[in-house]
Parts: structure tokens; sequence; C-alpha cells
């Protein structure tokens, strides 16, 4: 058993994969749970759907796909911002675009003279990442913990009482400013990783099995980086067995944690009602 | 009245951005030390609004409002609160504190013990660690009330606070607010309901501009009442009362 578990990590290129999957957890686990409670998952999922034309841009001008993905991602929240003026109600609107943005990353993708595979902007390299990469996730992750420690409190009370947040000498608007970079930093960073369709698994799910078993945030933001770390580490050890994609093998492990979690919580909801019965 | 002075209103009136009427207008009052004042009036009156301006929220659109009191707390309608959020009600408390820290500040030993005893101020030190959704509407109102005395603020204005509440829990809180008061803090308390605007030591009338302000036993007048709600008074048998409403419209905030 504890073969299975430790002889994929024999290999360099899979124990570097692990390595970012611990950096990307520790980012993604604490920022998601605050994406969570904001009620902005899907908006998360929206902007790195809609960063595809600017990581293929990128892959086909030959400049850091880092820089092709952070045009994206200005270009796909200012498409988002444009459309929220529309008659439509928002997420129909936020919809149209992002699978507009993503059609169109698809089709330069797929002209004749894109070097790289699709496949990895849109499933990531987990495999491939780069010393870059892990250096930028672990950078990344240092300032993204830093900041959400010191941010506790304000995020804490402008979460709880938005409405009154002013008058408590909060500005609800400059912490979704903060909070909406960090999610477009950590999106970019991740998404070398994960690619774009598979990125937000790991900022949303960790965070949302969390939510499911926590009364309290500070214990919940540990408990969503200790899932992020260990299933999707989980996951890729599984992909290496099964000689099948890690990227989607993460992710998978990040759902069955979800899975289980909810209907653990199932479970001894009703053991508890039938003893107090 | 012969407390300290809080709190002067002198014919102040404000807009929303964009509005053409103003939201309030033609406003003199004061608060003073250790009196509590209920601000009533109908939905859409004025109440949130001018507590939007006395918190700083709202922009003065004229006359003067002097608050020497320096720190005012606000507390909210719990109905209004998200039950959803991870945090206990030490954690709301809690906050109170935070509200006076710059950003980067974290709270200390000393500002948890400050949330603790003001948990125990309300009768709620028995449930510091329970989830604030998981309350009854009474406790949730007087965690908010425990909040708003963490900032240690001379003026308390209250939002409604005996609208959620079941009879027991709304003695509970009237209590608390006469000890608060009695401690020589400062109380203003936005209500529609009539008997607890008689409770208060004075009352300001409002729809959209002053109707009243005085002690209840004065200012309450029929045609204060009729004018303040906008509708008529009509006598029913055995020497009861009704008014008819001629409008409800929903209160910007």
């Amino acid at each position: 058993m504890i073969g299975w578990i430790t002889d994929p990590f024999g290999e360099p290129i899979v124990l570097r994969g692990a390595v970012e999957l611990v950096l990307l957890g520790v980012l993604s686990g604490g920022l998601g749970c605050w994406i969570v409670l904001s009620g902005v998952s899907s908006t998360a999922e929206s902007l790195s759907h809609g960063m595809l034309p600017g990581l293929v841009g990128a892959a086909l001008l030959g400049i850091p796909l880092l820089l092709g993905g952070a045009v994206g991602l200005v270009v796909a929240a200012v498409a988002i911002a444009l459309v929220q003026r529309s008659p439509l109600t928002p997420d129909v609107a936020t919809s149209v675009v992002i699978t507009g943005l993503l059609g169109a990353g698809v089709l330069l993708g797929l002209s004749p003279s894109a070097p790289a595979g699709l496949g990895s902007l849109l499933f990531g390299d987990l495999l491939g990442v780069s010393d870059l990469d892990l250096a930028l996730a672990a950078a990344l992750g240092v300032v993204v913990t830093l900041l959400l420690f010191l941010l506790h409190p304000t995020l804490l009370l402008t979460g709880f009482d938005r409405l009154n947040a002013t008058a408590l000498g909060r500005s609800p608007a400059r912490l979704d400013l903060v909070l909406a970079v960090l999610l477009a930093l950590a999106t970019l960073v991740a998404v070398q990783a994960l690619g774009t369709l598979l990125v937000v698994a790991m900022l949303v799910g960790p965070a949302a099995t969390a939510r499911l078993v926590s009364r309290r945030v500070a214990p919940m933001m540990l408990l969503a980086v200790a899932i992020a770390v260990v299933a999707s580490v989980a996951g890729l050890a599984a992909s290496y067995h099964a000689n099948l994609a890690a990227g989607a093998c993460v992710v998978l492990a990040l759902a069955a944690a979800f899975c289980m979690t909810l209907a653990g919580r199932g479970i001894a909801h009703v053991v508890l009602a039938r003893s107090a019965a | 009245m012969t407390g300290a002075r809080l709190l002067v209103v002198d014919d102040v009136a404000a807009a929303y951005p964009g509005a053409a009427v103003p939201a309030i207008a033609s406003l003199t009052f004061e608060v003073r030390a250790g009196e509590r004042i209920a601000v009533l009036g109908p939905n859409g009156g004025g109440k949130s609004t001018l507590f939007r301006l006395i918190t700083g929220e709202l922009a003065l659109g004229g006359g003067r409002l002097d608050l020497t009191a320096v720190r005012c707390a606000f507390v909210p309608q719990t109905e209004r609160s998200r039950l959803d959020f991870p945090v206990t009600a030490l954690d709301v408390a809690l906050m109170g504190a935070v509200s006076r820290m710059p950003w980067w500040r974290r709270p200390g030993r000393a500002d948890r013990e400050l949330a603790r005893e003001a948990l125990r101020r309300v009768g709620l030190a028995a449930v510091e660690d329970a989830v604030f959704g998981s309350l009854s509407g009474g406790q949730r109102q007087r965690v908010l009330v425990a909040r708003a005395l963490v900032q240690d603020a001379p003026l308390l204005l209250l939002d409604e606070p005996f609208s959620a509440l079941d009879v027991t829990g709304a003695e509970r809180l009237e209590l608390l607010l006469r000890e608060l008061a009695a401690e020589g803090r400062g109380i203003l308390m936005a209500t529609h309901d009539l008997d607890q605007a008689r409770a208060a030591d004075r009352v300001l009338c409002l729809n959209r501009v002053q109707i009243a302000f005085g002690e209840p036993a004065a200012a309450l007048t029929r045609e204060v009442i009729e004018r303040t709600y906008g509708g008529a008074i009509v006598d029913l048998a055995a020497g009861a009362a009704a008014l008819l409403p001629t409008h409800h419209h929903g209160e910007r905030r």
C-alpha cells in the first residue's frame, strides 16, 4: 500500500507535479474559501475559461503564456463587465461571452500555425511544469497566505455583514478588488498545470468540501488546504498507476472528496436524527 | 434632559445620488447621554436614511450634523444578516473591536476579553461558541448589540431592533437598552411600533420631513400620528383605534 503511494514520486516529473500540487493547494485552499463564501465561484469559472484566447494567442506569437494569460484575463474581465449593461440577467450575458471566448480560443488553437497542442492549454500539463511555474506558485502562495492572514478579520467582517461594513469602518468595494486581483493571479499561476477548463476545480472544490463540515472560517481554510493537497496528490498517484491524464485525475479526486464528504454528512445527519428520536 | 449632548442635528436634509426629491428634510433634534429616542415613521419615511447620515455613509445635503460623541455604533436588523456564514457569536462580537483597528491589525487577547464581556452583558455568555445563524432572532439581535458595545460607542443606533423578536426576546432587549441608557449611552432606535415609541424618553416622528420631536406624551398627538403615517386614524368600538395606512413602499438603504 505504502509502495503504491510512494512509487510514483520516485519519478522526477511526477515528483515535480506533486510539488506543484502542494503549492497550488496551499495557494488555492485558503483563497478558495473566500471565493466560495463570497458567492463568486461562477465568476472564477468564467474568468478561467475566458482567458483561453489569451493563452492560445501567446502560444501563436511565441510570447510567455503567463503574459498571454494575463491579457486574456483582462479581456475576459472587461467583456464580462461590459455585458452586465445588457438587459439580460448577468449569468445569461456572462455565459454567452465566455462560451464565445472559449470558441475563439479553440478556433485559434486549431489553426495550422498553432505550435503547442490545444489540449495542454485546456487541460494543463501537470507533468511538464517548469522551474518558473514552481517558483511562481511558491511566491504567490506566500503572498496570498500572508494577505489572507492579515485581512482575515476584515474579510470576516465584510463577508458576514456587507451591508453595514462601511459603518464598521471597512470598504467592501476595496476588498472585492483585492480578492479579484488575487483570484486572477491564482488562476494565472495554476492554469499552467491544470488548464483553463480544470483550474477552477482546485480553487472551488476543496473550499466547497471544507464548507460542508466547518462551523468557523479559519478551520475551514486549514481543512480546505489539507483536502486540496491530499486529494490532488492522491489523484496524481492514481493517474500514474492507471496511466491516465494527470490533470483530469486530480480534478476527479477533488470531486470525489466533495461527494464523499457530502454523503458522509448526509449519513451523519440521519444517524444523529435517529439516535435523538 | 440633563445629559451631555451626543448628537446635534440642525435643519438637516439629504438626497440619494441622482434622486430629484430629498429623502429627508427639515430635521432638527438632539440626542443626549442617557436618553432613549425612538425614531417613528413608516417604511420609506427616512429612518434608515437618517442612520446612514449619522454613520457617514450618506453625504449631508444641507444643514448641520454635529456628532460630539465621535463614535457611534450601528445595530442592523438581524433579519438582514447572513445566517449561512460560518461565524460564532464571539466572532461577531469581536467585529466591534476590528472596526476600531487598521486593516492589518488582528484582534488580540484583550479584544477577545472585551467581546466576551459584551456577550456576558447581553446575557449570551453561554452561547459564545454557537454559530450565529443557529441562534434565535432575539439572541442574534443581542449579539449585534454586543458587537456595538465592543465598539465602545457612546451613541447606539438601532434599526428596528424589535421587529424580529417574540415577546420574551423583546422584553429582554427593552431591559438591556434601559440599562445601557442608564449607564450614560444615548440610544436612537428606529421603529414603526407606537407602543415602542411611547416607552422611549423622547420621540422623533419622521415622514420624509420631521413631523414632531419631544416627549411621547406631548408629541404623539392624533394629528402627529396621522401625519407621520400619512393615513387616517379610525375610531373603533370600545375606545380602540386603528390607523389606515395609505401607502407602503420599500425603504431605500
